[in-house]
């Protein structure tokens, strides 16, 4: 038995992906993050879903909304990316087509999320100059 | 034996079904489920930014029967993963740990996302 280091400095690095403290810690932020802001996301769109096309972008177009709805998809996306990391993780073997798809996925979401951030902008910013 | 041939654990063929595992593995599907519509969502804004003709046009799909199984299919896997999420947090916390309360709090998870669902159907179509 090695007494000399620590339970801690013993168990860093362990595990079938190298590390995983931050990850596990992360994704319980992230998730605590989510749940106010998803269920304040999906309440409105069941109500937009019956409102006019303008009232819908009037909404989008509100500070708040902007900045909840900026803060909940930044959370959804680093969320979805640690969710599915660990199921490529869990599911795929053999190291190299682990990391092939775990990298194919997160550039997939990095685009996603820099594409809805940039409509976010364009949503946001043309209710400030056109109004 | 190469290890490239080892079997790999745990062998999920050979076990019962229980609720438990179920709905473990239900987590992670409505969670890879919920990522491919993470896809949609700059699909979405951008159409709201392009203009009235072109939302309309989103609109139509989106209440045609196909996109109205996909979006009951979103609502459920959401309110699921949500519930189950929630469980997790739990968990995490060291709470409701012994057999009775994992099976009473999966059977919830498992009601209240139906009835959340139900409901979000009733409120849209109202």
């Amino acid at each position: 038995m090695d007494q000399l280091s620590n339970p801690l400095a013993r168990a860093r690095g362990l595990g079938s992906a190298g590390s995983g403290v931050r990850h596990w810690w992360m994704q319980r932020l992230s998730a605590l993050l989510l749940l106010p802001l998803s269920l304040w996301f999906v309440v409105s769109l069941l109500v937009m879903s019956r409102r006019e096309y303008l009232e819908l972008l009037q909404w989008l177009q509100a500070p708040l909304t902007a900045t909840l709805l900026l803060t909940l998809l930044l959370a959804l996306y680093y969320h979805a990316l640690l969710g599915l990391q660990v199921v490529i993780e869990d599911y795929m073997d053999g190291p190299v087509s682990k990391i092939i798809l775990l990298l194919l996925v997160k550039g997939v979401l990095l685009l996603a999320a820099v594409a809805s951030l940039l409509a976010l902008a364009g949503l946001f910013l043309s209710g400030r100059t056109a109004g | 034996m190469n290890p490239a041939h080892r079997p790999v654990s745990p062998h999920l063929q050979i076990y019962q079904p229980q609720i438990t595992s179920v709905l473990s593995i239900t987590h992670r599907a409505t969670g890879v489920f919920l990522s491919l519509g993470l896809l949609f969502i700059p699909c979405w804004l951008f159409t709201v930014l392009a203009g009235p003709q072109q939302y309309a046009a989103l609109q139509a799909h989106l209440g045609a029967w196909y996109g109205q199984l996909v979006l009951v299919a979103f609502a459920f896997s959401f309110f699921y993963h949500l519930c189950n999420g929630v469980r997790h947090l739990f968990w995490d916390a060291g709470l409701g740990f012994s057999l009775p309360v994992v099976y009473r709090s999966g059977y919830a998870t498992l009601f209240v996302s139906v009835i959340l669902t139900l409901l979000s159907i009733y409120i849209a179509q109202s």
